[in-house]
């Protein structure tokens, strides 16, 4: 779960909904909306938007996506992929149970902080991708080898 | 019966007083460390400060030996969280969620958590009785998609005196239970009604009002509201 992307050729005419706008959620819309995805970005918070690029071509939608009218207008059914990156677990949780169950969202990842909560999520069925072990995992690796030629390990 | 509810304010309060009161044994988990404190002086229950859906916090609660969670959070995402915690992770056999977005009430269920939205229930008792005093009891079942209707008969309903099978009445529309002199009854085709009975009827949302209307009558809305509470 931990793959770089790094390098890796995806099809670019997806349509990607994201579900808030911090630094995490910012960058990941700037970039796939460079790669020529429409991308839509979530934030309750009208203030986050400042964080995308200003070739960002996509839409920003204000409003709480625990709510399923708002999930609603950005027309979620016709979505390829839900990216879930709020600073709260249980946002990202239910959003993308939510993406996956109801709008059968055939593509949904979440960013959940807690490890203990995410083993219950992959038993949901739900992607989750935990910050707290990629890094924990790096930090391992790279004391193992005493480098940090990693993989998405910076000098 | 254990009980571990998480949330706060005056809900929570209220609620764990009536399970005391049954003899339940209750645990709350509340976020707010004031609020804890103060809820461990009212109340003879078990409280713990912390995260409600944090695995480490349901575990020191004790949920794996509890018979209920019920997550009253103002937060909808909290509660959800909580309850496939509870289930998935320490297999309490019940749990509850409020969604305080009526919306999501439905949602949670499709999630495979039972849910129930206060916003809902308050406004179709209000809806109900505002329109119909006989009315003493609503109860919304099956998601909404059922009702549960108690009603009081009075002297001038046009089915006071006749037998079951000669009331004519729309389609899906049940009377579950006959209630005179405190006594009980599922009737059948021979029981008669007569004013001053409660009826238990069972309806769908469409036909409610057609129903309540064969009972009452047309322009009659006279009769004893709120009883037998």
């Amino acid at each position: 779960m931990a793959r770089a992307v790094k390098g890796t050729k995806m099809k670019n005419d997806r349509y990607i909904v994201i579900v808030g706008c911090g630094r995490l959620g910012s960058y990941l819309a700037n970039q796939l909306s460079r790669d020529g995805n429409s991308v839509v970005v979530i934030d309750r918070n009208e203030n986050t938007f400042h964080g995308l690029s200003p070739d960002f071509s996509g839409f920003r939608v204000e409003g709480d996506a625990t709510q399923i009218a708002v999930l609603k207008e950005v027309k979620m059914r016709e979505a390829d992929t839900l990216i879930a990156t709020t600073h709260e677990d249980n946002v990202n949780l239910m959003v993308a149970q939510v993406a996956r169950k109801i709008f059968s969202v055939p593509h949904v990842l979440a960013r959940v902080f807690d490890p203990n909560r995410e083993g219950v999520y992959v038993q949901l069925g739900i992607d989750t991708i935990c910050p707290t072990s990629v890094a924990a995992d790096m930090f391992l690796r790279a004391v193992a080898n005493g480098t940090t030629d990693e993989d998405g390990a910076r000098s | 019966m254990k009980v571990l509810i998480v949330g706060g304010g005056k809900t929570l309060y209220f609620l764990c007083r009536n399970f005391a009161a049954k003899g339940y044994e209750v645990v709350i988990i509340n976020r707010n460390h004031e609020e804890c404190v103060q809820l461990a002086r009212q109340l003879s229950a078990t409280v713990i400060c912390g995260d409600g859906s944090d695995a480490r916090i349901l575990k020191d609660a004790g949920a794996m030996g509890a018979d209920a969670v019920l997550a009253i959070t103002p937060n909808d995402q909290d509660n959800l969280v909580i309850c496939q915690l509870a289930s998935l992770k320490f297999d309490v056999p019940r749990t509850v969620a409020l969604a305080n977005d009526p919306d999501n009430a439905h949602v949670f269920e499709k999630l495979g958590v039972s849910a129930f939205s206060s916003t809902h229930i308050v406004s179709s008792l209000i809806e109900q009785r505002a329109s119909l005093e006989q009315i003493t009891n609503l109860l919304p079942v099956g998601e909404g998609r059922v009702n549960v209707t108690e009603i009081v008969l009075d002297v001038q309903s046009p089915v006071a005196g006749k037998l079951l099978r000669d009331v004519e009445l729309p389609e899906n529309a049940l009377i579950a239970v006959v209630i005179r002199d405190n006594q009980p009854i599922v009737p059948r085709g021979a029981n008669d009604l007569q004013a001053g009975d409660r009826l238990v009827l069972i309806t769908l949302p469409e036909n409610h009002g057609p129903v309540l209307r064969a009972f009452a009558g047309e322009n009659n809305w006279r009769g004893k509201p709120f009883a037998g509470e």
